[in-house]
């Protein structure tokens, strides 16, 4: 194969599907390429779908897509051994379309969604893994080099929607290699059990679905978070910790999988489930402070080869094609005024990025990965005064209240010491406005 | 690794579909003898999710075919950078039902 096309996309993934469809819509000719057999097969997520993200590539995506349930409760949990204590929020509101959120199952959404690229024109090719990028003799990106025979393609630019590791744009030098303290490791496991059962459990009815995101205990003190979503027969359950952690602390992750679900609170959610499938995959964590350069001559970096996830709200798959889109507009633009895809042309991505969502809620947070890794008593020792407060307060045992307040105060000032608790206040505030 | 958690994690590996590159792992360590001799930690034994790695008497040795491809021992190997990581070639590996 020597073939030229406008734009070589490079993964099936939220990203790159996002950005392959709208230069596909654009008339641009793309030729996308997965590694796995087919879109999907490679790829993890919770997973929830932020309808937003999706809906400003395809309005009417409702139609079509095979989407699990709409979420009409969230809960988080704050867990200590035995106990958590969380808030819920439920509206009735989340039940009337057009629904905000939705559950699904990531290998039959992506093949949905690569069809629509597809359909869109551009030509996917599967099975086939991206060895390294091709460059002209200044270095400018030209297409890439596949492990078939005379496996070159050429392009005008090349779009790296290539994933979490981004093994392609690391050898070839555009990005360092993400580090372990940037990288969360997420396991899961696919529960299945009865519709009915989804819908007693977690007060649900018809396509209505709950999540449960989840910290304190049942990360060992790690940087890290539980979730728990409901499909419409099944329920993904998941717990990703920082691989830096995982690397100190000396934990399995199927241990710590296995810890959560046998926490008293989540264990009766998934009694008599059959487990169906196991998924492990990395998260890029590192937020803003860790984002690599974006783009450069011929090239750009969309969704998790650029760590675009945004942790404190779990989200990554909406940036993913937000930045796919916004990608694919500037590649647009450029192509429409016959300009080549320079690194000075492509600098309208970033601009594009700064004024979008993605790089203001990324700013918005930049300190937080380093102030959670610094300050572990936000994960360690919080969740367990917190359950140890509602439980002193809650049990009544011939104690009179003031003397509980007391108990919970002295607990915490034990625990953290008045400065301290000043001074945790004051960093949670700094690292997440 | 104690048995038990092995146990749990190959009859996860179990409900998983694959389609194994026979002959062609994916994933080498690059210096047997950085493992027994140098490395203390041995992390990736602990940390990667499929058990693919394990210890005996110092030595690590690497069984790729239950790999999910996340790409921990490749990262967590970060004191030494021993393992030389690749994707399998396109089609082979781990193939989710669900993701």
């Amino acid at each position: 194969m020597s073939e030229k096309f406008d734009v070589i996309v490079v993964g099936a993934g939220p990203a790159g599907n996002a950005a392959a469809y709208t230069l596909a819509r654009a008339g641009l000719s793309v030729l996308q390429i997965e590694r796995g057999e087919y879109p999907g097969s490679k790829n993890v997520q919770g997973a929830i779908l932020y309808a937003d993200a999706l809906e400003r590539l395809i309005p009417d995506f409702r139609e079509s897509a095979p989407l699990e349930r709409h979420i009409v409760e969230q809960r988080m949990w704050v867990l200590d051994e035995e106990s958590y204590i969380g808030g819920h929020y439920r509206s009735a509101e989340f039940a009337r379309p057009p629904h905000n959120r939705y559950t699904i199952v990531r290998a039959r959404f992506d093949k949905w969604f690569s069809d629509q690229v597809q359909k869109a024109g551009a030509l996917l090719l599967c099975e086939t893994t991206v060895k390294a990028l091709l460059r002209d003799a200044q270095g400018k990106v030209i297409g890439v080099e596949v492990e078939r025979d005379e496996g070159r393609i050429y392009a005008d630019a090349v779009v790296l929607a290539d994933g979490a590791n981004s093994l392609v744009a690391t050898r070839a030098g555009l990005r360092e290699d993400i580090r372990a303290e940037h990288a969360a490791l997420a396991v899961k496991e696919v529960i299945f059990l009865p519709r009915e059962a989804i819908d007693a459990r977690f007060n649900l009815t018809g396509q209505e679905g709950a999540v449960i995101e989840m910290v304190g205990g049942i990360t060992h003190r790690m940087l890290g978070t539980g979730f728990l979503y409901t499909n419409k027969d099944s329920i993904s359950i998941g717990i990703g910790c920082m691989l830096s952690d995982l690397k100190r602390q000396r934990l399995s992750p199927v241990e710590l999988l296995e810890g959560m679900k046998a926490h008293p609170a989540i264990a009766p959610l998934i009694a008599g489930g059959e487990p169906r499938e196991y998924a492990a995959h990395l998260i890029p964590e590192g937020g803003y402070d860790a984002l690599p350069q974006l783009y450069g001559d011929g090239w750009m970096l969309v969704g998790d080869s650029a760590g675009f996830v945004n942790a404190m709200h779990r989200e990554g798959s909406n940036l993913a094609m937000t930045t796919g889109q916004l990608a694919a507009e500037t590649l647009i633009e450029l192509f429409r005024d016959k300009q080549p895809a320079t690194a000075a042309n492509l600098a309208r991505y970033r601009s594009r990025l700064d004024a979008s969502f993605v790089m203001k809620d990324l700013k918005k947070y930049r300190r937080l990965p380093g102030t959670l890794e610094r300050h572990r008593q936000f994960l360690a020792d919080y969740p367990a005064l917190l359950n140890q407060a509602a439980h002193t307060m809650i049990r009544v045992d011939g104690v009179d209240k003031r003397r509980k307040e007391k108990e919970i105060l002295d607990a915490f000032r034990e625990r953290r010491s008045l400065l301290g608790l000043l001074g945790d206040a004051f960093r949670l505030w700094r690292a997440t406005r | 690794m104690t048995p038990t958690v092995q146990a749990q994690i190959e009859k996860k590996l179990y409900l998983n579909r694959y389609r194994v590159d026979a002959g062609r792992p994916h994933i080498r360590i690059k210096d047997a003898d950085v493992c027994a001799s140098r490395c203390e930690a041995q992390q990736c034994v602990v940390c990667c999710p499929a058990g693919c790695w394990s210890s005996e008497s110092g030595r690590v040795s690497l069984i790729t075919d239950g790999c999910l491809e996340c790409g921990t021992c490749r990262i967590i190997c970060d004191q030494f950078n021993n393992v030389d990581w690749d994707y399998p070639r396109g089609g082979f590996g781990i193939l989710y039902k669900f993701g």
